[in-house]
């Protein structure tokens, strides 16, 4: 029997072509070992299994025939519980959203479902986004693959431990301020947040739709390009789809600046044909971290604070039967089945945008991300891409940081990708001195590079073997 | 200094719709501070004719053609989502 772990898609598609392993053994492969392994990770929400089987067999069906197959089928994937899948739970991590199958699916879902990927199961998350850590889902916190005392980060913790352990290929998250590259980071996989409306968000649960992207977590950049090029493109069911002309390749001059961490070391120790990293500056010389981090905690809960309005009891979803009357059915719903950080910042985004207060919150850090922005793409007219750590630190202990300032802090290098929309791809590229943990190296390009970082990353990722590590991992 | 009383707390919660127990909004109230205390760097910023930054595609006036496409999503399955229904309608409390 062929040997199906920690399989790229290329690698799975030539076995697949090859009639050397079949699409519905690939399929029990990993279901085997989500139900072995999944207590202890804890990454997998629901799977999939009776409608993954049913396409594996179709797939089978058409290689026996000796039909063509396409690059993506066959494959076994995960995706996050923001995504609508038809006829699946959908449940965003909330309680306020338990038992609640979706009626459509997603455009991404349905790009990848006409490509033939594998839906093989729903992974874990921070409820509705909310967090850095998968500790705010309201079902159970996900553990790090790498060590199961530590969080494998969030928002996407699920998809990116998943994609570490090896359920499944490839994973579907979504990154509103960090929420696909630092769980990447932290547990050592690859993860792209796409140039904002590179990739439709419809039928994906909304959190702060000027924010919000949906990318691929990979095992590599070329496996997260072959998910990117699929679900990509305009959507007319997404109006804020931008139809970009994806640049490629070429010689690249890169600006680096320096956190303090390891990656800094093997940054400068490393060489790379055709990217010129001779510049490097200090991270306080970027001058926008701060500034974009308390910008982004007033902008995005003021879009939470009108996105989650939809959670009231009435259309969907858990409803309070403490209830006596409309009114008390909001609000007893929402006390009852949202947890506290989506409390907490429907209720900041709430006083950001009130009566008194729109000025000096809301309209200010509307100004805050103009300047913010100008500072980015003004870097990014001087330089191809910016180079920085993903993270400062690795991935922290279970129960570490309570207080929610202290997991705010954990997007600092992450979120102005968001405010500025640019794209931003996290690679890992190093592991932390004292805990052997994997750190990540992340490339931010102009609006619409997103071809651009991916060439990038694959440059890199054939000279390093950061990557590699994840096949060692036992859980 | 203060920024924030359990009064204007329960007033942003009502607000919000989101009904708290004592401990929550005590909870809530010191957890308000520290965030305002946090973002308050953006005070310091000079912003004077600075256009505010809603959206970073540059579209705008995004049009279809005016002709009706079928949904795929069947109605029943949208009414079937609700916590309570009747005779295919969503059941809710008296508003009256």
């Amino acid at each position: 029997m062929e040997n199906m772990n920690y399989l790229s898609i290329t690698r799975a598609h030539n076995l697949l072509k090859m009639k050397k392993i079949t699409a519905t053994a690939l399929v029990k492969f990993y279901l085997d070992k989500i139900k072995q392994e999944n207590p202890k990770l804890k990454a997998v929400i629901s799977i999939t299994e009776k409608s993954a089987l049913e396409k594996a067999k179709k797939v089978d069906a058409k290689i026996a025939k000796g039909e063509e197959i396409g690059i993506l089928e066959g494959i076994p994937y995960t995706a996050k519980e923001m995504f609508m899948t038809k006829g699946e739970t959908t449940t965003a991590s909330s309680k306020i959203l338990k038992d609640y199958k979706s009626p459509y699916s997603a455009t991404v879902i349905k790009k990848l479902d006409e490509e033939g990927a594998i839906l093989i199961a729903k992974v874990n998350q921070d409820e509705f986004a909310h967090g850095g850590s998968t500790e705010n889902s309201a079902y159970h916190p996900t553990h790090n693959p790498w060590d199961l005392e530590r969080v494998p980060g969030g928002s996407s913790g699920g998809s990116a431990a998943a994609v570490a352990a090896d359920f499944g290929i490839f994973s579907l998250g979504t990154d509103t301020g960090g929420s696909i590259r630092q769980p990447s980071a932290y547990c050592g996989v690859t993860g792209l947040k796409p140039s904002y409306g590179a990739v439709s968000r419809y039928g994906v649960i909304s959190m702060a739709s000027s924010f919000d992207c949906i990318g691929p977590i990979a095992r590599s950049a070329e496996d997260a390009e072959i998910v990117f090029e699929v679900i990509a493109g305009l959507d007319s069911k997404d109006s804020t789809t931008v139809d970009y002309e994806f640049a490629n390749g070429g010689d690249v001059k890169a600006i680096y600046y320096e956190v303090g961490n390891i990656i800094d070391s093997n940054v400068k120790e490393n060489k790379f044909p055709g990217i010129d990293i001779s510049t490097i500056e200090s991270v306080d010389d970027l001058g926008i971290t701060n500034e974009s981090l308390a910008a982004y905690y007033i902008l995005v809960p003021s879009e939470i604070s009108s996105n989650l309005e939809r959670y009231d009891g009435i259309r969907y979803g858990s409803r309070s039967d403490k209830a006596g009357s409309l009114n008390d059915t909001y609000s007893k719903t929402r006390g009852e089945f949202f947890g506290p950080e989506v409390k907490r910042r429907n209720m900041i985004g709430t006083y950001a945008l009130s009566a008194g207060y729109y000025d000096a919150y809301y309209k200010k850090a509307m100004q805050v991300r103009t300047i913010m922005k100008n500072k980015v793409d003004d870097i990014l007219k001087m330089h191809d891409v910016i180079l920085l750590p993903t993270t400062i630190d690795p991935a922290f202990k279970i129960g570490a940081k309570s207080d929610p300032i202290e997991m705010y802090k954990t997007d600092i290098l992450t979120v102005f990708a968001n405010l500025a929309g640019v794209p931003s791809i996290s690679i890992p590229f190093g592991f932390d001195e004292s805990t052997g943990l994997p750190m990540g190296l992340q490339i931010i390009g102009k609006q619409g590079d997103d071809k651009k970082i991916l060439e990038i990353a694959k440059t890199i990722q054939s000279k390093t073997v950061y990557q590699e590590k994840i096949k060692e991992i036992k859980l | 200094m203060s920024k924030i009383n359990i009064t204007e707390i329960e007033k942003v919660a009502k607000l919000s719709r989101i009904e708290l127990d004592a401990n929550e909004l005590d909870k809530i109230t010191e957890e308000f501070e520290s965030i305002l205390d946090f973002v308050e760097i953006i005070e310091k910023a000079d912003t004077k004719g600075v256009e505010p930054t809603s959206q970073v595609t540059g579209l705008s006036d995004v049009w279809r053609d005016d002709v009706v496409v079928r949904s795929e999503i069947e109605p029943k399955d949208l009414i079937s989502a609700a916590p309570e229904i009747q005779d295919g309608y969503i059941k809710v409390k008296k508003v009256l």
